[in-house]
């Protein structure tokens, strides 16, 4: 049986394409790919055969197809791979890191005591998270799914109102009407989420398209889960990313785990990279809790995505350590041994290692690092307890650009029957 | 104009390992009988298509979507099959019906939506389908077959029958939703499923390379961790082998596969669309040359198992077999207006009641409605 | 002025809107070089060039999610969806995303833009080239949906749904899209949204109807008259947000109330008609609120006549309602 070779074969195009693929990376993308130590894309003997390993332990990558990595467990750099990045950026990713663990923490209780409703944690995941997000500039669109928030914070987003936001009251930008985690910051061109797995997917294609059409130097990132792979918003958004060659960054956060679904459940594909395949495109995957691998490689994306050499599919490799949510009990469905494994890499450490092997850090100011986050978290809880309720009249706002005359009644009659 | 690309699956022109034309083996599991029967299987197909586009034409139906160019897919694919597999089958494949043994008459009683159609002229016509057959309900949002043959195939499997099912659709349908949930679930639960796109290049004027980047359409079976396989789709028997070989496979639990059958659309997209606003002729002279039936015959002259009497005999009896399809089909009325309510549930519930004998109450009071004449479909 | 028919008023509001707005995009299945396959986006690519007018894979939620980012990002898209019948793979990008995106977001983000797609039946299409799916998007807080049914208020709503800053649902009644001309202004000129249109005026039934219904009412309401009988149309024009102001005016003049529609009946828009008939305007009603609508099954092929309203069915329920 002729069994489909990853090599590109000539395929019948009509005439009247408009749209065509790259034969290879323009002179141009190449010269704006600094970084020498380019991420190879998904494996060639990928695929011919369906994977066998569909038992392999939980937490292993499951593929024979190692992911991209810079930094050695010690926090060493592998030979020739370190992107050398200025050491103000390098701190700025780890003090967000830091901070958005310390978040973790601090919201989770907060949950616990009834204070908010719902916590969905980072934990083991801040390194992709931050790391992917700094590659872009701030004129770049974010449209996050779950465990981006600390992209939000990281381009500016106040913590008073992250919090406020996790309550839901008036100091709310999105005035109490979604749940926790759900932020909207427009300043960051940070879109507000959507609960529906894979709904903004397409979204930053239409972005991306937005500013190719009018000519912006803007590139977006489309955010998503390895569980929204399965999606069809991921399918069409991938397609038509790739077809019309659009500046997106595509990032996987692949933590292995939806809800109680593993990977190897939701796919039986040799890795998540090679997913891009299917469309054309360029697919990568990369040690996810490596925060130089994730910065390097998400950045010749963006550089790629910027001088018009079409987007590229990221899987970032990495382990959702905690729960699914503050709802979520993992025990119910995970052996936890697997997550002192991956503990074990974790993406703080690991680029701790790596700022102090440069001198860049040590335990003094670790220390001071995490009181600083420890107050600026309790400081905007308070601020954010402060504030009062949403006001009612709130409800009918922002339905329409103006209130219409249906749901001006239809909250004049509630307030009149509940006594004004 | 199109390169066929070295990877292509071909029988009736195989490449020597030098790359010269070598001498073509029938694969395993044919003979000179089941060769005719495909032979005769396509030029039943061609007849069809002819004879219901002119009908369209004349305005003696509807509507109608030729599978011309195209017949090699659905007759060495369907071909393979076994009584027990179940096919969910797009527009374009009158070809499969006939190979799983529709007749004419109940294809042609379709096209008329009349009171012999077995589906009530409750769709427009080419939606055929066939219980008996196990040739499930044509649809025509594009893609939605494809996820529910995977649903059938997990139940296939679950109840350890010896029996696949096949899905057919188009090169756009690869850009469906049900596409990529289709694959991914028939991957995850090894379903025994074949999927077999019929890249004919064009959705309707959209062509291929602006519905993918990818280099091929087999291609795009990675994404699932499934085998793709790219098939030369006008040659009857390299489609025959690869569907046959995936149905091996699905049937030893080893999953569904992609076949992608590289064909072209002659004809125009359904009788209401134009080509020639959007297609450029060279790339349809090109395929014209590489007409399926036309391939066939001249294998089978070299190996002895065509003769003009043969021909004769299986053209001339297609065309009479449509000819008095045709005609028995136009002597028989519409349905009733009363069946409009029946099969809405399994049984009428009460509303339904009430409007069927209201809306009866009224044609007998005033007359039944009037058909609109101008009334035109417009792809 | 120019004579055109529906369709032509659409392409023309197309062409005008892309000329005065530089951020209106249009793109979906067949609409470039095809020119859409009722011709509604003719010539488009060639007078704007493929960055604003464009065909797209065969994937509707792709249409649509794609048409929110652009949205997001400030553009006006116009995306096509070639029958409303294949609105559904993008029903969640339509109700969930971008009729919530303005609420959810708390103001910050919003997505202007136009779905137009043709709909409903009598060109003998079957159950998916046929349907009237107006009430799932009625039913969706945060959409507006508009229903055209002559070519001057096609090109004017057509605009002014371009211009809207939420997203609109602009639904063509496909049948009508021919068959009658009608003299439409060159360059922009708006229609307003949420205003009903007198389309007859009398005393003695008022019947509420849109979109292609309209035309076949006013011949119901010939045949009316020629019996005697008064009949006032209310053309919604604006299904959401509604103008509840011209249904109770007319109402109350004629005390009499038959809506016509094509949808199935049960859970359908001409419900909602009749419940804010009931709840406002009962003490002027002299007779029970009537209902003309399709038939509570799937759209069939060969009865597709005997299916959809006719001139008949909607004469039956004038009489009824006025010999109450
Ligand atoms: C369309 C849809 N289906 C189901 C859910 C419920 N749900 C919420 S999160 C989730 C798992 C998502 O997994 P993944 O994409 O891997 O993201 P992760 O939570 O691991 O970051 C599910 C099933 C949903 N939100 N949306
Ligand atoms: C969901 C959906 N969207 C749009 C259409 C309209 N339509 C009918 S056929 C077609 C093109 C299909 O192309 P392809 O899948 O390549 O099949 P082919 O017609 O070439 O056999 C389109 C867009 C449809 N039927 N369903
Ligand atoms: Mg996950
Ligand atoms: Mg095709």
């Amino acid at each position: 049986m002729a069994t489909v070779k990853s090599k590109a074969k000539p395929k019948p195009k009509a005439k009247a394409a408009a749209v065509r693929r790259p034969k290879s990376p323009s002179a141009k993308v190449a010269a704006a790919t600094k970084s020498k130590s380019a991420p190879a894309v998904a494996s060639k003997r990928a695929m011919s055969k369906p994977s066998k390993n569909v038992l392999v332990p939980r937490g292993a990558p499951r593929t024979d197809d190692a992911p991209w990595s810079v930094l050695r467990a010690d926090g060493t750099a592998l030979p020739g791979r370190d992107p050398k990045l200025a050491p103000e950026l390098m701190l700025r990713m780890y003090r967000a890191m830091t901070l958005i663990r310390a978040l973790d923490g601090r919201m989770l209780i907060l949950q616990r005591q009834g204070r908010i409703g719902f916590w969905g944690p980072t934990r083991g995941q801040e390194g992709a998270t931050i790391a992917s997000c700094a590659a872009f500039e701030d004129r770049d669109w974010i449209l996050p799914a779950l465990r981006e928030g600390g992209c939000a914070l990281y381009r500016g987003f106040s913590l008073t109102e992250l919090v406020a936001q996790t309550i839901g009251n008036a100091l709310d930008r999105v005035k109490g009407r979604q749940m926790p985690c759900h932020y909207s910051f427009k300043e960051g061109n940070y879109v507000a989420m959507s609960s529906v797995i894979g709904t903004q997917i397409p979204h930053a294609v239409g972005v991306a398209l937005g500013a190719k059409t009018r000519g912006d130097d803007v590139v977006a990132a489309g955010y998503m889960g390895d569980g929204a792979t399965s999606s069809s918003d991921f399918h069409v958004a991938m397609n038509f990313g790739a077809v019309s060659k659009a500046p997106v960054v595509f990032i996987c956060q692949n933590n292995q785990w939806a809800i109680s679904v593993p990977i190897e459940k939701q796919t039986v594909s040799s890795t998540i990279a090679v997913k891009a395949v299917a469309y054309g495109m360029e697919g990568v995957r990369v040690d996810g809790n490596d925060v130089l691998a994730v910065y390097s490689a998400t950045k010749r994306a963006v550089d790629k995505a910027r001088a018009g050499g079409g987007p590229t599919f990221l899987e970032l490799l990495t382990f959702r350590v905690l729960g699914h949510s503050s709802s979520d009990d993992p025990t119910r469905y995970r052996d936890e041994s697997c997550v002192k494994e991956w503990e074990a890499k974790d993406p703080i450490v690991r680029f701790r290692r790596y700022l102090e092997s440069r001198k860049l850090w040590n335990q003094a100011l670790e220390d001071e690092l995490d009181g600083q986050h420890q107050a600026a978290i309790s400081q905007a809880i308070k601020a954010a307890e402060a504030a009062p309720a949403v006001p009612t009249a709130t409800i009918v706002d922002d339905v329409y650009a103006t209130v219409p005359a249906h749901l001006k009644e239809q909250l004049r009659r509630t307030l009149d029957d509940l006594g004004g | 104009m199109t390169p066929m690309a070295e990877d292509l699956l071909s029988v009736l022109e195989p490449k020597s390992a030098k790359g010269k034309s070598a001498k073509i083996a029938l694969p395993k599991g044919l003979d000179r009988a089941k060769v005719q029967r495909m032979y005769r299987l396509m030029v039943q197909t061609r007849q069809l298509d002819d004879r219901a586009m002119k009908l369209q034409r004349q305005g003696r139906i509807g509507f109608y979507v030729p599978s011309i160019g195209q017949e090699a897919c659905a007759v060495g694919s369907a071909f393979a099959l076994s009584d027990k597999d179940w096919c969910y089958p797009s527009y374009r494949e009158p070809g499969a019906a006939l190979a799983v043994g529709v007749s004419i008459q109940a294809m042609i009683h379709q096209l008329y939506g009349n009171a012999e159609d077995v589906t009530k002229g409750r769709q427009m016509p080419v939606h055929y389908a066939f219980r008996k057959q196990r040739y499930v309900s044509v649809s025509s949002p594009i893609g939605t077959q494809i996820v529910q043959a995977v649903g059938t195939a997990m139940a296939q499997r679950i109840r350890k029958e010896k029996a696949i099912s096949i899905t057919y659709f188009g090169d756009g349908a690869t850009s469906s939703n049900d596409f990529h949930t289709g694959l991914n679930f028939a991957a995850v639960y090894k379903a025994p499923t074949i999927f077999l796109c019929s890249n004919n290049q064009w959705a309707i004027s959209c062509p291929l390379g602006q519905q993918t980047a990818s280099d091929t359409i087999a291609v795009k079976a990675k994404a699932y961790g499934m085998p793709g396989v790219r098939v030369d789709g006008n040659d009857v028997l390299a489609v025959w082998q690869a569907t046959s070989e995936a149905r091996a496979r699905a049937l030893a639990g080893e999953g569904p596969t992609l076949i992608e059958a590289l064909t072209f659309r002659i004809g125009p997209h359904s009788s209401s669309d134009d080509p020639s606003r959007y297609r450029p002729n060279e790339q349809l002279e090109t395929w014209q040359k590489k007409d399926p039936i036309e391939r066939l015959k001249k294998f089978m002259k070299s190996a002895g198992m065509w003769t003009e009497a043969f021909e004769k005999e299986v053209v001339e009896s297609a065309i009479d077999e449509v000819n008095a399809a045709v005609k028995h089909a136009e002597t028989v009325p519409l349905p009733a207006s009363s069946t409009l309510f029946t099969d809405v549930y399994a049984t009428m519930p009460p509303h339904l009641v009430e409007q069927q004998e209201r809306l009866l109450a009224l044609e007998k009071a005033q007359g039944g409605a009037e058909i609109d004449k101008n009334a035109a479909f417009p792809l | 002025m120019t004579t055109m028919t529906l369709l032509q008023a659409v392409n023309s509001g197309l062409k005008d809107i892309m000329q005065d707005d530089d951020r209106v995009v249009v793109f979906g299945e067949d609409v470039g070089i095809n020119g859409g396959v009722f011709r509604a986006t003719e010539g488009l690519t060639k007078q704007y060039g493929e960055e604003r007018c464009f065909d797209t894979p065969l994937a509707e939620s792709g249409i649509i999610g794609v048409a929110i980012g652009m949205a997001l990002y400030g553009m006006r898209p116009v995306p096509e969806i070639q029958f409303a019948d294949f609105i559904f793979p993008a029903f969640d990008q339509i109700v969930s995303e971008a009729a919530k995106m303005r609420y959810r977001s708390g103001g910050e983000f919003t997505c202007p833009m136009v779905i137009r797609t043709p709909y409903g039946g009598g060109i003998r299409g079957g159950h998916y080239h046929s349907q009237s799916p107006e009430a799932y998007f009625c039913h969706t807080p945060g959409l507006k949906v508009v229903v055209p049914s002559t070519p001057y208020d096609a090109k004017g709503l057509l605009i002014s749904s371009i211009r809207d800053e939420d997203p609109v649902l602009f639904l063509e009644p496909k049948r009508i899209y021919r068959s009658t001309k009608q003299d439409v202004p060159e360059g922009v000129y708006e229609v307003p949204l949420g205003k009903a249109r007198i389309a007859r005026a009398g005393k003695d039934v008022t019947i509420v109807t849109f979109g292609a219904m309209v035309s076949i009412c006013e011949k119901a309401a010939e045949d009316a008259a020629a019996k005697g009988m008064d009949v006032e149309i209310v053309d919604l024009r604006t299904l959401l947000p509604l103008d509840e102001e011209a249904i109770l005016t007319s109402v109350a003049k004629t005390g009499r109330l038959v809506v016509v529609q094509e949808a199935p009946r049960f859970c359908s828009f001409g419900g909602e008609i009749s419940a804010i008939v009931a709840e406002k305007a009962i003490e002027y009603l002299q007779a029970p609120i009537l209902r003309v609508a399709g038939f509570d099954t799937p759209f069939p092929y060969s009865l597709e006549h005997v299916y959809m309203p006719d001139a008949k069915r909607v004469l039956a329920a004038v009489e009824r309602a006025v010999n109450f």
